[in-house]
């Protein structure tokens, strides 16, 4: 459980460029587009364990991201990243099945804690269905 | 500011004086006129009364005064007739008959005389020693013999006492004689001087020269006033039997005077009376009025003046709240601005500094590589790039504070319960916590009626209080209680720490806007004023109770009644 796969997701380029590299050099599988539409349709090909998401980006914003990836795909685990300290947003993500949120700009550290705690959580969760799965057959 | 308030002053005091002026205009004017209206009534009719109650007076005392001459005339006719001119010119015949007469009509024939067509009293019984006078030269006498009959007026005559004469013609063998009787004057007197009403009223007769005919009352002077005039008028004219009128004195005193003719207009009977006097019964109603009246004027005055005081009192109060009100809207408003404008710069600011951490971080991670361990600068290199890390953080903390005092919460009223929304925003606060050590306490009431009113509001303040008192605490740590309960339909939740406290000197000051006593860049200075703007627009209360070295606690306060949930049918809403 070393390495896992990431997509960030934001319309700010420059900001996720260097977020990518930097996750890049930390052994984590990342990947950055710019919006909500074009990280749903990645995940459909390329199946990530954790997500992190904008909440404010132009068109499909990160709720409604966050509402569509938690449909298709129930087991990814997906951050939030708040512009500001907005309680509804942060309460709303929760409720939604989010894994915890940040604010901008974070500490990248903290994100990287985050980050793992959140992929633990889903490959607990998988392992937990695989072995449920091989017992039965 | 000075200046409005004395401009107010002013405002409110002409406000007092038209609204004084207003209602005892008001009032005092329909009293004047009633109380004028039934006056005047009143004197009208009064004054009637007493002019018709002296009318009858007078005509009655004219008419006795009247029969009285006459009868007296007629007694001597009687006598005259009945007896001869020889018969009467015995003395002690004559004598006789003013026995006879005075033992009939008392002492008011003083004596009789029977005088020849010479004007010589042949004979005479009475008194005084008039036999033989010689009376042709005498008014009286040449004006008997022109008339059959004749009452003269008072004068002293040969005896030189007031008297007056009455006298009858009669002839006798072709040659006319004449009896006469002197009146008594003061049997005549006692018929008008009897004639007496309050303290002025007096009667008195004059005759055609304005010569009194009886000894008056007062000592007035009958040759001015109208008295005259209404002699010569009333000789013309003597059909109005009895005229009335007023006369100013000598010492300007008003009198009323009624006056009537007698004896065919040759006297006048006049009575006369102080107007005052006269009208003593209305002067005394009229003052009673007037008193009664002046103190209405003074009641109405002092309530008028009592009660537009008060009430201009309390619409000061009601404008200085307006104006309060006014103020705090403006200030609101303010706020609201200055919060708009912030969040604008805050949002675009947000991002650019997101990024130029990350770069700084991106370089960081480079100077991990082999190729720049052995850099002379990676001492500096490291510290610049920290330098850039650290005020990055503070960039964010200032714009996060910012926009969460700028966003707009949201304001939907939706029902809820108070608990679960403090465990709610207690959750979200939990890790914070964690890391600074403090452990939190929830004290809360479950019987707590549902409320309506926008969560994200009341969260937002929940959620102020306690990352100040966490901010409190940071450093060394410590203990939360929040706690909600009802008393006396006041929803109280209070939130508690046990940190440093705040120093009397900051209190009165710590909800106003952008007061902080975190280090620059550490706090906007709004946390707490948008929780006392949220507070007080839910129509609560915020209050403060700190006390260095023990702790701080905040008590929201919010009336139950203006946040309950209206429709509880599904009683507490489990």
């Amino acid at each position: 459980m070393d390495s896992f796969k990431a997509l960030f997701v934001d319309d700010e380029v420059e900001f996720l460029d260097t977020l990518v590299k930097r996750m890049k050099r930390r052994n984590i599988q990342a990947t950055g587009v710019g919006s909500a539409e074009e990280a749903l349709s990645f995940i459909e090909t390329n199946p990530v364990d954790v997500v992190v998401l904008d909440v404010k980006m132009p068109g499909m914003d990160g709720i409604e991201a966050l509402r569509e990836i938690k449909r298709r795909h129930p087991l990814t685990e997906v951050i939030m990243l708040t512009g500001h300290a907005n309680v509804e947003v942060a309460i709303q993500g929760m409720e939604l099945g989010a894994f915890d949120y940040l604010m901008k700009p974070m500490d990248i550290d903290e994100l990287i804690y985050k980050l793992q705690d959140a992929y633990k959580k889903k490959y607990v969760h998988e392992d937990k269905i695989r072995r449920m799965t091989r017992g039965d057959k | 500011m000075r200046g409005s308030l004395k401009e107010l002053g002013v405002y409110y005091r002409n406000l007092t004086r038209n609204m004084v002026l207003l209602i005892t205009f008001v009032s005092i004017t329909p009293m004047i006129l009633v109380s004028g209206l039934i006056l005047f009534q009143f004197h009208t009719s009064f004054q009637e009364k007493v002019h018709a109650h002296l009318t009858t007076l007078v005509k009655k005392h004219k008419q006795n005064i009247d029969t009285f001459l006459k009868e007296r005339l007629a007694d001597i006719r009687q006598l005259a007739r009945t007896f001869t001119f020889e018969e009467l010119s015995n003395e002690s015949f004559l004598q006789d008959r003013l026995a006879t007469l005075q033992d009939e009509f008392g002492p008011v024939f003083v004596d009789l005389g029977v005088v020849n067509a010479r004007g010589l009293q042949v004979a005479y019984a009475g008194p005084f020693k008039l036999g033989m006078a010689l009376y042709s030269t005498a008014d009286w006498f040449q004006r008997a013999m022109k008339s059959n009959a004749f009452i003269s007026d008072v004068f002293l005559g040969l005896r030189g006492l007031p008297h007056f004469i009455v006298a009858v013609r009669e002839n006798w063998r072709g040659d006319p004689w004449i009896l006469r009787a002197t009146i008594d004057f003061v049997a005549f007197n006692n018929l008008v001087e009897h004639i007496r009403i309050g303290e002025t009223g007096f009667a008195f007769i004059l005759n055609r020269n304005g010569e009194f005919q009886t000894k008056p009352f007062q000592e007035i002077v009958p040759g001015k006033g109208p008295y005259l005039e209404l002699l010569r008028s009333d000789n013309s004219a003597g059909e109005r039997p009895v005229s009335i009128g007023r006369m100013t004195g000598e010492a300007g005193v008003k009198n009323i005077f009624v006056a009537s003719p007698l004896k065919e207009g040759d006297w006048l009977l006049v009575y006369q009376q102080k107007v005052s006097d006269a009208f003593s019964d209305f002067e005394r109603s009229l003052r009673v009025t007037m008193v009664v009246l002046l103190l209405g004027l003074i009641a109405i005055v002092t309530t008028a003046f009592l009660l537009s005081r008060r009430m201009v009192g309390r619409i000061a109060k009601a404008d200085r709240e307006k104006h309060m009100m006014n103020e705090q809207v403006v200030e609101t408003g303010k706020l609201a601005s200055v919060g708009e404008l912030a969040a604008g710069i805050a949002h675009e600011i947000n991002n650019p500094v997101a990024i130029m951490v990350e770069e700084a971080g991106w370089i960081e991670d480079l100077l991990e590589e082999e190729d720049f361990k052995d850099g002379a600068n990676l001492k500096e290199f490291r510290r610049a790039l920290n330098q850039i890390r650290t005020q990055g953080k503070r960039c964010k903390e200032i714009t996060h504070k910012l926009l969460s005092f700028a966003r707009k919460t949201d304001e939907r009223v939706q029902e809820f319960r108070i608990d679960e929304a403090i465990q709610e925003i207690v959750a979200l606060s939990a890790q914070r916590a964690k890391y600074s050590n403090v452990t939190v306490k929830l004290n809360l009431s479950e019987d707590l009626p549902n409320v309506r009113l926008s969560q994200a509001e009341l969260q937002q303040v929940l959620l102020n209080l306690i990352n100040n008192a966490l901010d409190a605490m940071e450093k060394q740590g410590g203990s939360l209680e929040i706690s909600s309960r009802e008393e006396e339909g006041i929803l109280m939740i209070e939130v508690a720490d046990n940190g440093p406290g705040i120093p009397a000197a900051n209190l009165g000051r710590i909800f106003d806007p952008f007061f902080t006593t975190k280090p620059v860049g550490k706090g906007t200075g709004l946390g707490l004023s948008i929780c006392y703007g949220i507070v007080k627009k839910l129509g609560g209360d915020i209050e403060v109770a700190s006390t260095v070295g023990v702790g701080t606690t905040f008590r929201i306060k919010i009336p139950l009644e203006m946040i309950k949930a209206q429709g509880s049918l599904n009683g507490k809403g489990e």
